[in-house]
């Protein structure tokens, strides 16, 4: 292949030919940038026996992104997602039409208000145990609550009801199994692996009691059930239903709360950001309306916000694909059974497009520079395209119902110096990196 | 100086945001799946709504051109 291939700077674990695979396990990021740096808007580097071809910059993002199924595979380009789904579980529908039922169904617009209503309710009974100061780990405390908002959005209020907080730790050990070597072998025998099979078999055991229950106390009103209620209706079994549990709220849980909390440390570590983000809150419910209404509506400041924290702390860095037909990127030709990707992380900081792009700024996105319209190839925290995330008007309102609630209640301070918040990168799925400790006061209103 | 509405139908995802948006100048056609343009040249009345369409499209398939 023609292609330039990146340099190394962390060597092959010796004999194993597994090529960036170890940089990939510890800086995933910097080997992106690198790719760019180095061979320009296509590159390539080695993951296992396998090339992947990186693109960035608009031209070559939007070949990428507008290539058809048929030529660009999405689903066998995740090799670690299957063992999370379930090895034996084996779906009905492909991924892209299980997207187009979660959009024809959860995430239908006119289901928005009544999703709105749900989360925050979800809000107000996580922070109702709060008193008037005290501190969380954001880690935790968010990624609990998203297993709280996507369970009761997308499986129905019912099934929420059962869960507690340790759904969301099983959970959570499902998404650190995901480490790189899943492009060596994703059932090799390795601690975070087991760690997610035995997380896996405990969510199937949480669901299968769920059911156990469910069929005890029998059928009810059709107003009452739930995606659950059907699934039983089917004779589907517990290790499929979890399966199918796991996958839809897999792409809005880890994705929406980490950019919960990257909101949060970049309106603390931006106290102007937080002063125009709070005063605009205080003066849009100064009326007494409520937050499902106005979570749907335009909240100009908050929003600008939420951007640039998606901007510059995209919940994945990096979106692939395999090569079913051959595809022409950036002037090269690239054979079937090449694994393709673009970066998030790479794009969103090219600097021609975002000026100064290491620097939060809110303002990228206020008339006239509306830096994401004017730059739908680069600017790509939600994808781009065809398979662009059809969860983003959700996550959007999900983040201005939290932001809403908690910062008009609440103000926040950092419990650790500013930079000491990072990402673990040590796997596919990033999340926070713990310690990630912030300090919280009920507001003198 | 007037406007002109694009939709780009390889990238909608029939969210129909735009319709709320900006009914008028935004329809849909259900067969297809996709957004229509009811007016390619709306009034300049229209341009914050259709600004406001083209902002919250969840595919971010339609834009404004100058003319």
């Amino acid at each position: 292949m023609s292609i330039p291939e990146v340099s190394y700077v962390v060597p092959d674990d010796p004999g194993r030919n597994w090529g960036h695979l170890a940089e990939m396990r510890v800086d995933p990021i910097g080997l992106f940038e690198r790719v760019r740096a180095e061979c320009g808007d296509i590159g390539r580097f080695r993951l296992a026996d396998k090339d992947v071809v990186l693109v960035s910059g608009a031209e070559a993002n939007e070949q990428f992104f507008r290539a058809p199924d048929s030529t660009l595979d999405q689903a066998a380009a995740y090799p670690f997602m299957t063992p999370i789904f379930g090895k034996g579980v084996v779906f009905d529908a492909s991924p892209e039409e299980r997207q187009q039922m979660l959009k024809n169904q959860a995430l239908r617009g006119d289901m928005m208000r009544g999703h709105a209503s749900t989360i925050e309710a979800e809000i107000r009974r996580m922070v109702a145990d709060w008193g008037d100061a005290g501190e969380i780990d954001l880690l935790d405390w968010f990624a609990e609550l998203t297993i709280y908002t996507t369970s009761a959005c997308l499986i129905g209020r019912p099934f929420r009801e059962e869960l507690d907080s340790s759904f969301a730790h099983h959970y959570h050990e499902l998404e650190r199994g995901t480490d790189a070597l899943a492009y060596v072998d994703p059932y090799l025998d390795i601690e975070s692996f087991r760690r997610r099979d035995a997380a896996r078999e405990q969510l199937v055991e949480l669901v299968r009691g769920i059911i156990d229950r469910r069929k005890a106390r029998g059928t009810v009103p059709r107003e009452e059930r739930d995606l659950l209620d059907v699934l039983i209706s089917i004779d589907m079994s517990a290790d499929h239903i979890t399966g199918i549990f796991i996958s839809m709220m897999f792409a809005g849980h880890h994705t929406s709360s980490g950019t919960a909390s990257w909101a949060l440390i970049e309106l603390m570590r931006n106290p102007e950001t937080m002063a125009a983000v709070v005063t605009e809150l205080d003066d849009l419910y100064a009326d007494g309306s409520e937050v499902s209404f106005q979570a749907l509506r335009s909240i100009p400041q908050l929003e600008a916000a939420l951007k640039e924290t998606l901007r510059l702390h995209p919940p994945l860095v990096i979106l692939m694909r395999v090569v079913r037909e051959e595809i022409e990127l950036a002037g090269h030709r690239i054979p079937p059974g090449t694994v393709v990707a673009a970066s998030p992380r790479v794009s969103n900081r090219i600097g021609t497009d975002f000026p100064d792009p290491e620097t939060f700024d809110p303002g990228r996105y206020v008339d006239p520079r509306q830096e994401d319209l004017q730059n739908r190839w680069t600017w790509i925290p939600f994808g781009a395209g065809k398979h662009r995330c059809v969860g983003n008007a959700f996550a959007m309102m999900q983040m201005k119902a939290i932001f809403s609630v908690i910062l008009r209640d609440y103000e926040f301070e950092m419990a650790q110096p500013p930079e000491s918040y990072r990402d673990d990168v040590s796997k596919m799925v990033i999340q926070l990196e713990q310690p990630c400790r912030v300090r919280y006061r009920r507001r003198q209103r | 100086m007037s406007f002109r509405v694009v939709a780009d139908l390889d990238l909608c995802q029939a969210h129909q945001v735009c319709q709320g948006e900006a009914p008028q100048v935004f329809g849909f056609d259900a067969e297809a799946d996709r957004v229509t343009v009811l007016q390619e040249h709306p009034d300049e009345s229209l341009r914050s709504d259709v600004r406001s369409a083209v902002k919250y499209c969840p595919a971010m398939a339609l834009a404004i051109e100058e003319e």
